[in-house]
């Protein structure tokens, strides 16, 4: 496969080792990822694949290593690592909204209060966002009134909201009721296709198919596979990924 | 009972030096809690260990112990405070620990995610405290709080032992006045703390309803 050039990659991960006091839980993992690139995460649990998602806005610190997002190292704290979370967006497993707040609060929070929009000019793109995700309908109401997919929705419009370079997405769709996913995956889908550079962890086979570029499996802390959806579901190299696909497949 | 309208004014100057120092060191103290409760979730390490050092110490220390240090090393090191002063410096040093306890278990009561999504849409520590965690915390916080301002209002009761004339300074002029009557003088006293100590209770409890509607 073609792998993007060096200079081209807008996320590169170089030799990163993280441990939860005994477990390794990344070994040695490098990764790059070009702009516009859909890359979907997958793996057994415990594989690793949530903590390299988090690890790259630095909710989980690594022990060595390097994260580079545009050319800029991940610094380890203070204001410019909120610059550069500000540059990456994340979805998470459980929505996390911001419970106190309405959703067009939710999604308008960042924009005032990092990139120091004006109330009505975060508002007006807010209402967009919402639009595009489908839940502009829902904007006065708080949280916890919306059903699981439309706050998964709303969290999507509110790391959009920020402009991001990138996107984490870590198992968006793994709390969801089964018949509230699709609504969750189009979303992505669409995002996929204008071209927003992805990291997906998931195991949805149906959206790593239809939008990803790349699919890298993970196990035990490493990367074990890193090639093309049809390649890695069709013809799976490794045993351990040949044994994952078994069971999930018959799952 | 007639010893206590009869002396209703010597009450009633007990009662606002009482509630003079209640609120003085509520207004300093709270702040001060918030301050020591950020300071012990802060990313900083000695921030944090600062923080838990001055909270252990002296919330493990007798308010009492805490006046007698007041009372005799201060003037050791060449300063001596006014004796209303000294309380409220006191009272304020021994209970902010518990205000800052107080929310930080509140804090600690929001779901760790929030503060992840704060941070991970560019919000800084202070933003993500501040906009984010204590809003949601708040709910949970006020009851504990008003325990912690209940606990305070007796406690203003260890600064009429140093010079300063609260409402157990007026039962104790009065017992030894009276001492026929010290039962009357007393429950007078106590009279005066429940005036301020019941509605609080009750403003907990409601708070605690209504939250418990909303959420």
């Amino acid at each position: 496969m073609g792998q993007p050039a060096q200079t081209d990659s807008l996320l590169v991960i170089e030799r990163v080792n993280k441990h939860f006091g005994a477990l390794h839980v990344l070994k040695e993992v490098s990764l790059r990822v070009a702009p516009g690139e859909v890359v979907v995460v997958i793996g057994p649990s415990g594989s690793g694949k949530s903590t390299l998602c988090r690890a790259i806005n630095r909710l989980e610190t690594i022990d060595d290593g390097t994260i580079t997002i545009d050319g800029a190292e991940i610094p380890s704290e203070g204001a410019g690592l909120a610059t550069l979370r500000a540059d990456v967006g994340m979805v998470f497993q459980s929505f996390n909204l911001f419970a106190h707040l309405t959703v067009l609060e939710n999604v308008t929070l960042g924009p005032i209060k990092v990139r120091k929009l004006s109330k009505a000019a975060a508002e007006e793109r807010a209402l967009v966002l919402l639009n595009r995700v489908g839940v502009a309908n829902q904007a006065q109401k708080h949280p916890a009134q919306l059903s699981g997919g439309q706050q998964q929705r709303v969290a999507i419009a509110r790391a959009l909201a920020m402009e991001p370079k990138l996107m984490l997405f870590d198992e968006p769709t793994s709390a969801l009721d089964p018949e509230m996913i699709n609504e969750v995956l189009d979303v992505m889908i669409g995002l996929a296709k204008d071209g927003m550079t992805m990291i997906v962890v998931t195991h949805e086979m149906g959206f790593a198919r239809k939008a990803a570029h790349r699919v890298v499996f993970m196990a035990d802390g490493e990367i074990v596979e890193d090639t093309t959806p049809s390649e890695f579901f069709d013809r799976p190299n490794s045993p351990r990924a040949k044994e994952f696909l078994s069971k999930i497949l018959t799952g | 009972m007639g010893v206590i309208s009869g002396n209703l004014p010597l009450y009633l100057q007990g009662f606002g030096t009482t509630l003079f120092l209640l609120l003085i060191t509520t207004v300093i103290a709270l702040p001060l809690g918030v301050v020591i409760a950020a300071m012990r979730i802060s990313p900083i390490a000695s921030l944090r260990t600062s923080a838990a050092v001055y909270t252990e110490v002296l919330r493990n220390t007798p308010l009492t112990l805490v006046f007698f240090f007041e009372a005799f090393v201060l003037p050791k090191l060449g300063t001596r405070l006014d004796f209303e002063v000294g309380a409220i410096v006191a009272l304020t040093l021994y209970t902010a620990p518990f205000f800052a306890e107080a929310i930080r278990s509140g804090i600690n009561s929001v779901p760790v995610g929030q503060a992840e999504a704060a941070r991970s849409i560019g919000l800084g520590f202070t933003q993500t405290v501040m906009l984010v965690v204590l809003p949601q915390a708040i709910r949970s916080v006020i009851p504990p709080l008003v325990n912690v301002i209940i606990a305070l209002t007796k406690n203003t009761s260890v600064a009429s032992g140093f010079f300063v004339f609260t409402l157990v300074s007026a039962g104790q002029r009065l017992a030894s006045a009276n001492g026929d009557q010290v039962i009357a003088v007393l429950v007078g006293v106590a009279v005066f703390y429940v005036i301020i100590t019941i509605p609080l209770g009750r403003f907990a409890d409601w708070f605690e309803k209504r939250v418990a509607v909303t959420r």
